[in-house]
């Protein structure tokens, strides 16, 4: 286990180290992020016209909505995205090879080698628009409201994960996944707004077979105080059955591996 | 007859080739289509809440304004500053700068023929739609196809040339497809794709008229889903815009060349 600690802390200081080379596309990022969280904000404030709600959620916990949307996307950003859309490059180039070959997990190590750094404030903006837009809404923190919420975060996270990285696994076989990714990402978007914004069909769909739903629809309500403990237990076996899958997945897929250029 | 100096034969091998090659992806290029679900999405919100009369529409011309910035989205999606840093950063860009012709039109050969490739699917994922919303089923008169064709074609144009101006910055950075995303930011909230742009407060609505974005998305999905619209001034405003970017590519793009340093050679 130490040994997994030791190789993300040799992992992200080289990562940051690279990225200070890069100093203006932290700044575009950062330019970016603002822009897209303003328009979002905006086109969100269009739903709030003429006293009308969405889904029965008010103005500030929609609010609340956009902040975890915006901390998940961060993380993508940071982790998911520069990770998990690399293992294409490794299949085509034939590359896996020498990641097979360390003595250290295949999937551990294909899912954290990089870190962009340039995540990191979207990250922080996401988690603060969460905190002040839940007090605006009159929720009061609690020990027990905050690690409903973190747990949820996690369960969140960890089914972006697995989803994205069953796509990315895929590669094995079908060389070019990364617009199967694209489709992924369109899909997410639904995430800026409550379930309960949605027809009820949509809902069925965001709730059971792709999970938006518990990506930011329920950590919000978790700091709100309004989580179900149900939905969390829920959450928790089917982010456990999605992490597995991937595994198992992952582990099928290595075994038709025919590696390239050979 | 010559088109951009190029010969009748030149641009139909251009074009022959390049819908041979897209032809090998056309799994992915199903899947790109695919990838363009927003405007569905967001669809699925906007009539749900019944917010549609707020500005003027309502759950049949949502389903044909959304059905419509999807089609015009389709055969204007623009990649050429991925495609052009990726072959600036190879090396493959040398050999390309030394044949007499300009390394631009490959890729808009590319992206032509890519169009043609993405038709069947596209034209797969509106039949979906409308068996699922059989009530907004409607056929575009030809006067109202043709401009809406017209106009798609023109708002490629301007996107095409958008990124090209990013694009050209490759000879001066090597990331500079993260500068496309300052482009992408407006594009997505300003062009329509999420809302039609009558929705906008005017004060925000005057501002965003300003930029090229709405003509991207908005006015052609708006002549297509036979929306009331200014016509004359929608073409004027797209001509308009390509008359400011042509030089301004040109121009960036040879000043560019001359810096060139063949990476990766």
């Amino acid at each position: 286990m130490n040994r997994y600690f030791k190789t993300i802390r040799l992992f992200w200081s080289t990562a940051f180290a690279s990225q200070l080379e890069y100093q203006l596309n932290f700044l575009i990022e950062l330019l970016a992020m603002l822009g897209t969280l303003l328009g979002s904000v905006f086109i969100l404030s269009l739903f709030y016209t003429e006293g009308r709600q969405l889904g029965d959620w008010s103005w500030e916990s929609a609010l609340v909505i956009q902040g975890v949307y915006t901390f998940l996307d961060g993380l993508t950003n940071a982790l998911l995205r520069p990770n998990l859309t690399e293992i294409v490059n490794y299949v085509r180039e034939g590359t896996l090879d020498y990641v097979l070959l360390k003595p250290i997990d295949s999937q551990f190590w294909l899912s954290v080698k990089k870190f962009s750094f340039a995540g990191l404030p979207e990250i922080i903006l996401g988690l603060s628009i969460v905190f002040w837009a839940a007090i605006q809404s009159g929720s009061s923190f609690s020990i027990y409201s905050l690690s409903l919420f973190i747990i949820s975060l996690l369960i969140g996270f960890v089914i972006l994960y697995s989803v994205w990285f069953l796509i990315a696994a895929s590669s094995i076989w079908f060389v070019k996944t990364w617009n199967a990714t694209e489709v992924l990402r369109a899909l997410l978007a639904a995430g800026r707004y409550p379930i309960s914004a949605y027809p009820v069909t949509l809902r069925f769909i965001f709730t059971l077979v792709l999970p938006v739903a518990f990506l930011t629809t329920f950590p919000a309500e978790a700091i709100l105080g309004e989580l179900k403990i149900t939905i969390l237990f829920f959450g928790l076996m089917l982010c456990g059955l999605f992490f597995f899958l991937s595994r198992f997945f992952w582990k099928f897929a290595l075994k038709h591996y025919t590696s390239a250029s050979s | 007859m010559r088109i951009f100096g190029l010969s009748y034969k030149v641009i139909k091998t251009l074009l022959t080739t390049q819908y041979a090659y897209m032809l090998e992806y056309r799994i992915e290029i199903a899947l790109w289509a695919l990838s363009g679900v927003l405007p569905f999405i967001m669809f699925s919100l906007w009539s749900q809440n019944d917010v549609g009369n707020t500005f003027g529409l309502n759950d049949i011309g949502l389903a044909r304004y959304f059905l419509s910035a999807f089609i015009v989205r389709q055969f204007s999606v623009v990649w050429v500053v991925f495609s052009f840093e990726e072959d600036s950063l190879s090396g493959r860009l040398s050999p390309y700068l030394l044949q007499p012709l300009h390394p631009l039109l490959r890729y808009v050969a590319a992206h032509l023929a890519e169009q043609a490739t993405r038709l069947p699917f596209a034209a797969a994922i509106a039949v979906t739609f409308f068996i699922l919303n059989p009530s907004s089923f409607w056929l575009p008169s030809l006067p109202q196809f043709f401009l809406a064709y017209l106009s798609t074609h023109l708002a490629f144009s301007i996107a095409f040339l958008l990124q090209s101006l990013v694009a050209a910055l490759c000879f001066w950075t090597e990331k500079s497809s993260a500068l496309e995303r300052l482009i992408f930011v407006p594009y997505l909230f300003l062009s329509g794709l999420l809302v039609p742009l009558s929705a906008f407060p005017s004060s925000v609505l005057k501002v965003a008229m300003l930029t090229p974005f709405p003509y991207l998305i908005n006015f052609p999905a708006k002549i297509l889903s036979g929306m009331s619209v200014d016509i004359l001034n929608g073409f004027i405003a797209q001509i308009l815009w390509m008359l400011i970017l042509i030089p301004s590519v040109n121009i960036l793009w040879k000043l560019g060349v001359k810096r060139y340093t063949a990476m990766g050679a």
